[in-house]
């Protein structure tokens, strides 16, 4: 029962700081929209608006209001769903986005599922080797990984691996050949074309996706692998992995039966951590790569100051950050007997 | 040298330990046979005893491991490859750590971790290793062995972590276990009732116990025989009721600077250390 009272106050307080991380995240970016140096009314009035049009559409956007106003009502919007139309596109900056996210989680989802198996496996290889060549050789792997920006390895990659040799799929999640006969269920490319038995668009989209995913997932790989390998050497060092070997057991079943499963909790909240970063990744990849996700609206958006969807857009990559971390939590408790 | 008889379980010859990276031997011309009885190495901290005990198991990942000769029954550890000390380890000879805080995995419970040292080695059920774990955990005097098997590490005190340890380590009917500070972590007063526990058990099955500690009243008492070890050598063997004999200065120190309860109120001697002392000696 006492048990059952600390987990209750323990997700009350979660959820208090989730609440008061949220409304931080909200004031600011509200303070992005109000100090952003382009001026929101001439973005919608354009620039050969008279005075008249221009002071309606301002008091329109209540910008003639106190500022305290204009954030209790920036925060009714929020919660009501109503974030405004984007200027570019005319339509709903929500729909807009619930348009472009699956582009985005595919990509980031693919790019996740490389970095982890590749960062992991590295990670411990490295450890369990330390200081010897494997460790030297994977070091130098990653660190390439985490210094080489990842627009120009996408540049260089599009030339060599597309232009060059034409193993994979150029720019976009398919060929222009098949654009318009998609199918359109979830909005996840590999997903859809697999349901409907389209085979030739599902290898298109697999040729597509594959190298801005592995350069995305090469990228944030590099931080699991150093991670992974530092949590490793900590654990191997413990007094318990040498209980494990006293006991009979190989180094490999001590490795993946002790050392593992107590890295395990660790390297969840790393990997969920790497998604966020990943998800940010996918901005620059995305531009390189011409996919049509979230990166892609975002930049466009941000070239001609289009300040609701640019609001909206903030607001959704803090509120994934902070989605993901709960995730992790719930996680670690689940894991690890220590928290409960 | 003493003398061989047919009881002899561990006979280990001139072993020498080295460090890899470091200049000197960690451990040098350590000799010693080990019958059925409870052998005692005592020495200050980097005095290299607890590297004597894991050479024995060969878990020194990063030393290089010189002797004459290391037979374990019709074993020779020196020479044994690692697939096959994976049949040692555990099975014939384990090996009791220090603090159970430490030396179990926190994330795993108690009760399985003990059982897999049974059914690592013998081929069982799920079932069978559990009853036997059950039976063990009794044996160790833990009262509700249902309960603790389903316990994890931080769940439980140092004293039954510490049984635990035992049980894990006893499972198997090793030949010989070696003890690195069993007590070391605990309380006073569960000191002594862990190791009357030890002490039983070790009695009963007739097993070869080498109880590595720095404690020299614990070892005079639980012990047959004691080697004192000072800077990587041992530097004397007694009996463990004729510590009184003891010829060697170090060892005369030690006992000196014991305090005893009604001795007379003066300042103990400060132990004395003779660079002499590190020269090569030879236990006669």
């Amino acid at each position: 029962m006492i048990a059952y009272k600390s987990q209750v106050r323990a997700a009350v307080s979660k959820a208090g700081t989730i609440a008061v991380t949220l409304l931080g995240l909200l004031t600011l970016t509200f303070i992005i929209g109000r100090v952003m140096p382009n001026d929101p009314v001439r973005a919608i009035v354009g620039e050969e608006a008279t005075r008249e049009v221009y002071e309606n559409v301002y008091r329109q956007l209540g910008l003639d209001r106190p500022m305290w106003e204009q954030f209790y009502k920036y925060l009714h919007d929020v919660v009501t769903l109503d974030l405004g139309n984007s200027v570019r596109t005319g339509q709903p900056v929500l729909e807009d986005i619930i348009h472009v996210m699956p582009a985005t989680i595919e990509l980031a989802l693919f790019a996740i599922i490389i970095s982890a198996t590749l960062g992991v496996t590295l990670g411990m290889v490295a450890a369990v080797n330390k200081d010897r060549w494997p460790d030297h050789l994977i070091r130098v792997f990653s660190l390439m990984g985490h210094s080489m920006p990842i627009f120009w390895t996408g540049m260089i990659a599009l030339i060599v691996f597309y232009a060059k040799l034409g193993w994979v799929g150029g720019s976009g999640r398919m060929s222009q050949f098949y654009i318009g006969l998609e199918p359109n269920a979830t909005g996840f490319l590999l997903l859809d074309s697999a349901m409907a038995g389209e085979w030739d668009i599902f290898r298109s989209a697999l040729q597509h996706i594959i190298l801005p995913a592995s350069l995305l997932g090469y990228s944030s790989a590099a931080f699991i692998t150093r991670m992974t390998r530092s949590f490793m050497l900590d654990q191997i060092n413990q007094e318990y992995i040498t209980t494990a070997r006293v006991k009979g057991l190989s180094q490999c079943q001590t490795i993946w039966f002790h050392a593992f499963i107590n890295i395990r909790v660790q390297l969840i909240t790393i990997v969920a951590l790497a998604f966020g970063t990943l998800l940010e990744g996918s901005i620059l990849i995305e531009t390189v790569f011409a996919w049509p996700g979230f990166g892609s609206y975002l930049v466009g958006n941000l070239m001609i100051g289009d300040m609701n969807s640019l609001m909206t857009c903030v607001l959704i990559v803090g509120l994934i950050f902070t989605v993901l971390n709960l995730l992790s939590d719930i996680l670690y408790r689940v894991f690890d007997p220590r928290t409960r | 040298m003493q003398e061989m008889n047919s009881d002899t379980i561990l006979a280990v010859e001139n072993l020498s330990i080295r460090y890899r990276g470091t200049p000197t031997d960690a451990v040098r011309n350590v000799t010693f046979n080990l019958g059925r009885e409870r052998l005692g190495i005592v020495g200050e901290s980097g005095s290299g005893k607890s590297t004597v005990g894991r050479a024995l198991l060969k878990l020194l990942p990063t030393a290089d491991i010189k002797a004459d000769r290391m037979q374990f029954r019709d074993i020779d550890l020196l020479n044994t490859p690692e697939k096959e000390m994976l049949k040692v380890r555990g099975r014939r000879i384990s090996m009791i750590l220090q603090d159970p805080k430490f030396s179990l995995n926190p994330i795993q419970k108690c009760g399985p971790q003990v059982a897999e040292a049974y059914s690592n080695h013998i081929r069982c059920s799920k079932k069978e290793a559990k009853q036997r774990t059950l039976t063990m955990l009794e044996s160790v005097q833990i009262r509700d062995p249902e309960r603790v098997y389903g316990l994890y590490p931080h769940e439980v005190s140092g004293g039954m972590g510490q049984r635990i340890m035992i049980a894990m380590m006893l499972l198997t009917d090793p030949d010989v276990v070696i003890a690195d500070e069993p007590t070391s972590a605990l309380d006073v007063t569960v000191r002594l009732q862990v190791l009357d526990i030890l002490d039983a058990l070790v009695r009963d099955k007739g097993i070869g116990l080498i109880m590595i500690s720095h404690d020299l009243n614990l070892v005079r008492n639980f012990c047959d025989r004691v080697l004192i070890m000072y800077a990587g050598q041992v530097v004397e063997a007694l009996n463990a009721n004729e510590m009184h004999k003891a010829q060697h200065p170090y060892t005369r120190g030690l006992l000196a600077a014991q305090p005893h309860i009604g001795g007379p109120r003066q300042p103990l001697p400060v132990l004395e250390r003779r660079p002499e002392w590190l020269e090569d000696v030879k236990v006669v």
